[in-house]
């Protein structure tokens, strides 16, 4: 992963991690043993807010961020999209097996059986 | 020599019922990459014999094919409109009208390509900028990137960088052996850039949402570019430890999909497991040679009369 991406991923880590908005000063105190300029992590944190990870929201004088989702409701996004719940299969991604009916597993199952395999979910 | 229109309009024509007949078919699972070639050369020669049918109905007869004689026909199809009323007016109107008909399904073919496109462009966008906050590398699957979530699943997101993403709860459901099958068949797919061979149809059923046969169309080819990778996995990885990858990903989590896709899938996992257990020999390399020959006849055909016939 680029310098940028790994940035941008300890940054919402930290965001995601805390209870409240955070300054830029904040986070980078959190991210205090990677010495990063005032300046770099307020240009990260733009760019997650951009890109719709982050919301800000005006404190004074100062911007206060936090993370537009939590982690898990990304989590699922992801996973929903690469199992594909719309059932149109789309040409964004290749995925290795389909899911199957419950009845169709059944069958599956006793096929893996026949094999002298254990399933094991 | 039959007109060139009408043999276009019989190309056209004739793809429809082949089309079924090769979804129907059987023997594409011997040989996937000889038969994605032929559901290629069908979609492509349809689309040119469809626009050049059109096109030729309007064609004045000229040295540069079909489509010099319609631009032609347009040309003086205009000259005619302008000079007046008459029986020359009314020919003109039909013969621009058909014109009309071939230029508006020509855009319409391209601009569903840019679309499909483009909405694959977006989607991955997302998908990475999320796996870049997201997943992380694991010992277990070297080369992949790990997404935490206990429903398994196993992907690649194909791309100039492609990724091959594996969940947690496939890291749990596989042993050793089985991952290495899946990133074997995950790899084919990247390598091979899959994606773009099926681009083509996920267009046409964005051109045609209503047509049975496109739909069938897409799901046979994403078949048989499921079934080419698992060939490629096949080189490196023992048919058994590929196939029961398969039953275990397929009967996880079951019922997790909305009923409408569960058909296709059954049918689709059965093929790909049947085939991995009870293998059949490829074609013969001259079958292999007589489709190949076929494909590009379907496609020079229509391209010869576009451009070189009278």
């Amino acid at each position: 992963m680029n310098r940028l991406g790994e940035l941008e991923r300890a940054i919402m880590d930290v965001l995601w991690d805390s209870t409240e908005p955070l300054t830029v000063r904040q986070v980078g105190l959190r991210l205090a043993n990677r010495d990063l300029a005032h300046t770099t992590v307020m240009t990260v944190l733009d760019r997650l807010a951009k890109k719709g990870f982050a919301r800000r929201q005006r404190d004074g004088r100062a911007w206060r961020y936090q993370a537009a989702a939590d982690r898990e409701a990304y989590v699922t996004e992801l996973m929903l999209h690469a199992l594909d719940q719309t059932g149109d299969r789309s040409a964004a991604l290749a995925s290795f097996a389909r899911r199957v009916s419950d009845s169709e597993a059944q069958v599956l199952r006793s096929a893996l059986e026949s094999l002298g395999e254990i399933p094991r979910d | 020599m039959f007109p060139p229109v009408l043999v276009l309009a019989a190309v056209a024509v004739g793809i429809v019922p082949g089309a079924a007949i090769l979804a129907s078919a059987r023997w594409p699972y011997r040989s996937p990459a000889a038969a994605i070639l032929l559901w290629q050369a069908l979609g492509l020669s349809w689309g040119l014999a469809a626009v050049g049918a059109l096109a030729g109905l309007g064609a004045v007869p000229g040295r540069y094919g079909v489509a010099g004689g319609a631009l032609s026909g347009a040309s003086r199809a205009l000259r005619d409109a302008a000079v007046g009323f008459g029986a020359g007016a009314v020919g003109a109107a039909a013969r621009l009208a058909v014109l009309a008909a071939s230029a508006a399904l020509l855009a319409l073919l391209c601009w569903v390509l840019v679309a499909a496109s483009a909405t694959v462009i977006v989607a991955r966008r997302r998908h990475r900028a999320l796996l870049s906050l997201l997943a992380h590398g694991d010992p277990k699957v070297p080369g992949a990137l790990v997404v935490d979530h206990p429903v398994a699943a196993a992907y690649c997101v194909p791309g100039l960088r492609s990724q091959i993403v594996i969940s947690a709860g496939t890291l749990n459901l596989l042993d050793q052996a089985e991952l290495a099958a899946v990133l074997a068949h995950e790899r084919a797919h990247v390598r091979a850039r899959h994606d773009l061979v099926l681009l083509p149809f996920c267009a046409l059923t964005r051109a045609f949402p209503r047509a049975r046969l496109v739909r069938r169309a897409r799901a046979t080819v994403a078949l048989l570019v499921e079934m080419l990778a698992d060939d490629q996995a096949l080189r490196q990885r023992p048919a058994r430890e590929l196939a029961t990858a398969l039953l275990r990903v397929g009967a996880s989590g079951a019922g997790q999909a909305p009923s409408g896709a569960l058909a296709a899938a059954d049918d689709e996992m059965v093929a790909r497991v049947t085939r991995l257990l009870t293998p059949q020999a490829h074609l013969s390399v001259p079958t292999q040679v007589l489709i190949c020959s076929a494909a590009a006849v379907l496609v020079a055909v229509p391209v010869t009369l576009l451009l070189f016939s009278p």
